[in-house]
Order: C-alpha cells, then sequence, then structure tokens
C-alpha cells in the first residue's frame, strides 16, 4: 500500500493565531531565539494500491478541492517511499 | 412564504433562526443536511454553530452536503440565501461569496453585543434598513476573522458589496467587514447574529428582525 502526503500550511500573507499562541507558549518555557511560529495540517493518505500517476492526481484533486482552500493556503504533495 | 433553514450534525442556531423566520411572518421549514430537497422553500437560511465540529476548516466538510447541491444551484437561480456565522463560512467555502474566515486574531472566542453599520440596503436580506443604519446584535464566533486577497477587497468595497461593517472590529476582520454579499444581491453572508435579536425577552435589541422581514419582501417583489 501506497501513501500519499499532503501537507497544508496558511499562506504567509494570512495572520495564523494559532502559530502566534504556539510562540507564546515557547517563550514562557524558556525556548529562545525562535523567531515564529506557523501551524499547518499533515495529512497521510493510505492508498489500497499503488500511487500510479492517475491515483496520484486524483489525490492532488482533493488536495486542492477538499483538504486547502486556495484563498487562505498552499498544499505540497509528496508520496511516501514504502515503509 | 417558506423560509427553510439547514441543520446540519453540529449546527447551534437553527432553532433561533427559525423562530426569527416566524416572528418575522414567515412559515419555517426545517431543512436537513442529507437531503437535497428543499420543499418548495422561497429563501434558505445556513444557521450558525459547528458543523462537523468545524473539522478541516470551518464550513469545509458541510460544503459538500447533499443540501448544499442544490441549494448552490438555486443561489444562482436567485434565491436568497443567508448564511450566518458557521453559515457565511459554509458560503465562502461553497464559493458562493468570495473571501475566508480565520480564527480570529484575538486568539479568543468572542462573544458580545455588537454595532454594526449595514452599509448596502439593496439586498434580498437588507430592504428593511436605512443605509448606513447602525444595529446592534450578537457576535459569538472563534473563526470570525474575515479575510482575502486585496484584489477581492477593492472588487467588494468597489462594488458595494460589502453589507455590514463592524463599528468596533472584533476579530481583525479585513477592512472591518462583518458581511458580504454576492453580484445578484441574492446572497448574504453575515459574522455576526441577527436571528438573536428578535425579541426583548432574549435579545440585546430586536435589531436583526430586518433580515428575516427584507427577505419576505424580497420574495413577494419577485
Amino acid at each position: 500500500m501506497a501513501r500519499v502526503v499532503v501537507d497544508v500550511m496558511l499562506k504567509p500573507e494570512i495572520l495564523d493565531p494559532q502559530g502566534k499562541a504556539v510562540h507564546g507558549a515557547f517563550g514562557r518555557l524558556g525556548f529562545d531565539g525562535v523567531a515564529d511560529v506557523r501551524q499547518g495540517k499533515r495529512f497521510e493518505i493510505t492508498l489500497d494500491g499503488e500511487a500510479t500517476e492517475e491515483r496520484v492526481a486524483e489525490i492532488r484533486k482533493a488536495a486542492d478541492t477538499l483538504l486547502s482552500n486556495s484563498v487562505i493556503e498552499d498544499f505540497t504533495l509528496h508520496v511516501e517511499a514504502d515503509q | 412564504m417558506k423560509v427553510g433553514v439547514v441543520t446540519f450534525p453540529g449546527s447551534l442556531d437553527d432553532a433561533d433562526a427559525r423562530r426569527a423566520a416566524a416572528v418575522a411572518g414567515a412559515e419555517a421549514v426545517a431543512l436537513w443536511h442529507a437531503d437535497a430537497d428543499l420543499h418548495g422553500v422561497d429563501a434558505v437560511v445556513l444557521p450558525g454553530g459547528f458543523s462537523y465540529g468545524d473539522y478541516l476548516r470551518a464550513g469545509a466538510i458541510s460544503r459538500f452536503a447533499p443540501v448544499m447541491e442544490t441549494i448552490i444551484k438555486k443561489a444562482g437561480e436567485g434565491l436568497p440565501v443567508l448564511g450566518i456565522c458557521n453559515g457565511f463560512q459554509v458560503l465562502c467555502e461553497s464559493h458562493l461569496l468570495p473571501g475566508a474566515l480565520i480564527k480570529n486574531s484575538l486568539r479568543k472566542f468572542v462573544c458580545r453585543d455588537q454595532v454594526l453599520r449595514i452599509e448596502n440596503n439593496t439586498t434580498a436580506w437588507t430592504s428593511d434598513y436605512d443605509a448606513n443604519h447602525e444595529i446592534t446584535i450578537v457576535l459569538k464566533n472563534q473563526d470570525g476573522s474575515f479575510v482575502a486577497d486585496e484584489a477581492t477587497l477593492d472588487r467588494l468595497e468597489g462594488e458595494g458589496r460589502v453589507v455590514a461593517r463592524y463599528v468596533d472590529n472584533p476579530n481583525g476582520s479585513y477592512r472591518d467587514i462583518a458581511g458580504i454579499t454576492n453580484e445578484r444581491g441574492n446572497v448574504v453572508g453575515l459574522m455576526p447574529h441577527p436571528e438573536h435579536a428578535v425579541e426583548t425577552l432574549t435579545g440585546p435589541t430586536t435589531d436583526g428582525l430586518g433580515f428575516f422581514t427584507s427577505v419576505l419582501k424580497a420574495v413577494v417583489a419577485s
């Protein structure tokens, strides 16, 4: 079984209050030297069979229409090597 | 005159929206997310709440509910649709309205009486207000910050499609935008809750009633 991974991040110009809150906690816990934190989402999609070109294209379409909102987010997609 | 109110799994304000429609003089009809039939309603309200737990993004999964396929099609033909709070998020995810709603800039759930200025009183849902009239209705949200790129914001303002603006911006919404409409003026998205301000017993004012009386007139006029 093949695994496709989709990482979704807010576009750089969109404010990320969750990342800001995490950044604030870094400081309180003494993790210094951190300039910024941005929080995203990672989707691990396990296919029934091989990651053929057609099936990866389907997942790319799902990433574009469902997993991310192009108004505020960008995504990257890669196929993970067999475990 | 029938106003349908959709219930998604996780909707909270569907009962209040039905009540507001009834107080305004309409027959309120409960619509179900999994039923693509609109049961002959003349207008639709997508209510507030946390449909599908806001999983993925607020409104992202609801947008693909069977009832939304019909609503998206009918909205394109002129059916009046009002999305309140989570309903506004569903309308943006459906691309019936531009932009998106993200977490409040203050990182807090905001719940308060909110003053808005009605800037477009020509939509199906706002004709009973005077232009630039200030109203006070309930605001309660977590993902209430309206965002869009500069070109979209310029277009919305240039075409008079900003329906309402916050007088005192509570959530970081770009250009103080609280509500917008589509080009035709039949689809309106609003983050604050007019349905919670239709009776003095339970709301801060009755300023929200105008949204529901406006749509009655819009339907009769068409």
